[in-house]
């Protein structure tokens, strides 16, 4: 890909993060944190092809450092996320006025 | 060298991947839909990641001898593969189990704690990036009469040290964010001399350095702009008070993606670019509603020392000699079990207090009682965006009586009861009358228009965290429950029965 592809696929996904975003219930930004966070660590893609690459023994050992954090990050992450979500319950009575959202 | 992106298969894992990390964050839209948001993200990840394992086996190369015929051969390297599961391995064991055990009024120190740790691992991936060029496809050897080198692509080369600089500045901010919401360190700021010129000298020669590694790949350059940016990282946040860590948090949070979009392009992977242009536009926008709360301009709260100034106008600005009427636990309860609607406005102190349960007890016995009891929560009422949220419903509150300020504010007025807990700010009535005041523009919670204000508070003598006193407690229609916001709910509960 070049660089201009590169631009045009950041700079659409800005936008459709802008929309998404101001989407999300104001209930739910302490998860909405923590699962971006989680996400972010899709970072561990450059720190797995940095640990299996051969040829630096300083680069692969970054990487391999670089792996494990972005582990605890995504694995954490994701079930802090899960952890929080799983406690928004409605009303129990059926027939929920609600109206909010 | 095979580049990252050459497989179209490869470049379309990716971007599946990018769609499914869409689609968590859109589910967020909604309790309801939340959780299967969170699944897709689980699935983009796992994508992405098993997607880079299966191209980038790490190989040997081996020698073959036979009789007559001796061979190379590339073989998978099982230690490294080990390796790379075991590091895996531990990463999920330490974060699982951290996810599982962590308290939610602890929820902002765990995300400035992750916060850090994405910016270090961009760092890393960055410096390992530097040292090992050709293995991210980014760089062409070069044969030279002093031997051969890798000669990293210039364009590489700003994105490589942009990417390297966030994450630094993201580490060593989130470090201080984690240290002053952990208590480690105090909330107070830290105001350095001349510290404005300091910190725009440091990031015009970060930004000077970036611009000249482009023309000079030495390795001075390159850890000159690591060791610049660490720095920064420190000086920026040491200088915010404890109470707008809130805004500090959600800008880390964008940092953090801002850093992933850098390496993104660095990699030409473009589940990195969306991921981190979401992350970072989500960081930007929590920013923004967390200033737009606190009537704060973003660049003001980055210049800091918020905190100071306020304690300093706090101490002139008590004034306790008003009268003031004092009820009982009694009263409270015989006045919200005969109301209509009650209205509970929580602030951080109910969490601190541990008051949440007790309080949902207290609704669940005001529902026997036929009363209509509703949340109001104001943007900045825990320690970052949604904090509130998250410990009512810990508390198995439902979330469709938790309403937001501008969905609820208008009922105030007829409302019989506001029943106000460890929250002070948020309803002072000055944020919209006194023009001095240093919350003044402020939106609060129209709390005095109900028919009886109910205030739990420790004492008279505490103020806000902005320091100000509130005209809220000596109002004709106010009664003032002096206790622990818990010993006094669990006192409530009982009077109800």
């Amino acid at each position: 890909m070049d660089f201009i592809a590169i631009l045009s696929i950041f700079v659409l996904a800005c936008f459709v993060g802008y929309y998404v975003v101001w989407s999300v219930t104001p209930a739910l930004h302490t998860p909405l944190m923590a699962v971006t966070n989680a996400i972010s660590s899709v970072i561990i893609v450059g720190a797995l092809i940095a640990s299996a690459a051969a040829g630096s023994v300083g680069g692969k050992w970054l990487g391999l450092v670089a792996v494990v954090l972005a582990s605890i990050n995504i694995f954490g992450g994701f079930a802090v996320t899960q952890r929080m979500l799983a406690m928004y319950k409605k009303k129990e009575r059926p027939a929920a006025t609600g109206g909010h959202k | 060298m095979q580049h990252v992106a050459v497989n179209p298969w490869v470049a379309l894992a990716y971007l599946i991947a990018g769609v499914c990390f869409i689609l968590a964050l859109r589910g967020l839209s909604s309790p309801t839909t939340s959780q299967r948001g969170n699944r897709f993200g689980m699935i983009g990840m796992a994508i992405a990641v098993v997607t880079t394992l299966v191209t980038h086996i790490p190989t040997i190369t081996v020698l073959v001898e036979g009789y007559d015929y001796a061979a190379l051969f590339s073989a998978i390297d099982s230690v490294a593969v080990v390796e790379i599961l075991a590091a895996i391995g531990i990463g999920a064991v330490i974060g699982i189990t951290t996810a599982r055990r962590i308290a939610m009024t602890a929820m902002p120190q765990l995300v400035a704690a992750f916060h850090s740790l994405v910016g270090l691992a961009a760092v890393l991936v960055a410096a390992a990036a530097y040292l090992n060029p050709v293995a991210f496809g980014i760089a062409v050897p070069v044969l030279t009469p002093e031997g051969a080198f890798a000669l990293i692509n210039p364009v590489s080369r700003i994105e490589m040290g942009l990417g390297v600089a966030i994450g630094a500045i993201t580490f060593s901010g989130s470090v201080i964010a984690f240290l002053k919401l952990n208590g480690n360190m105090g909330g107070a700021p830290i105001l350095l001399p001349a510290r404005h010129v300091i910190n725009l000298g440091v990031l015009a020669a970060i930004l000077a350095l970036v611009a000249y590694f482009t023309i000079d790949q030495s390795p001075w350059v390159f850890w000159t702009i690591t060791a610049l940016s660490f720095a920064i990282g420190f000086l920026l946040i040491v200088p915010i008070g404890g109470a707008d860590m809130p805004v500090v948090v959600s800008m880390l949070n964008s940092y953090s993606g801002w850093a992933a979009a850098a390496m993104g392009f660095t990699l030409h992977n473009s589940a990195m670019i969306i991921t981190g242009a979401l992350v970072g536009s989500s960081g930007a926008i929590l920013s923004y509603i967390m200033c737009r709360a606190m009537n704060r301009s973003f660049v003001s709260v980055i210049a800091g020392g918020f905190g100071a100034e306020a304690a300093a106008g706090g101490a002139g600005a008590a004034k306790t000699d008003r009268p003031w009427k004092r009820g009982s636990a009694e009263d409270a309860a015989f006045l919200m079990s005969q109301a209509e609607q009650v209205i509970i406005v929580p602030g951080y102190g109910m969490a601190v207090a541990q008051a949440q349960h007790v309080l949902r007890e207290m609704a669940d016995k005001l529902k026997e009682h036929g009363v209509r009891v509703k949340y109001a929560i104001h943007p900045v009422a825990g320690r970052m965006p949604g904090h509130m949220n998250v410990l009512l419903a810990e508390a198995n509150v439902p979330y469709d009586e938790v309403f937001e300020l501008e969905d609820i504010n208008s009922e105030f007025a007829q409302t019989d009861v506001a029943f106000v807990i460890g929250a002070n700010d948020v309803t002072n009535p000055a944020a919209k009358t006194d023009k001095t005041s240093p919350i003044y523009g402020m939106p609060v919670l129209d709390v005095e228009k109900a028919k009886t204000v109910l205030f739990v508070k420790r004492s008279m003598g505490g103020v806000g965290y902005a320091g100000v006193d509130n005209d809220v407690f000596y109002r004709d229609n106010t009664m003032m429950l002096l206790a622990d916001a818990k010993k006094m709910v669990e006192d409530i509960v009982k009077a109800l029965d």
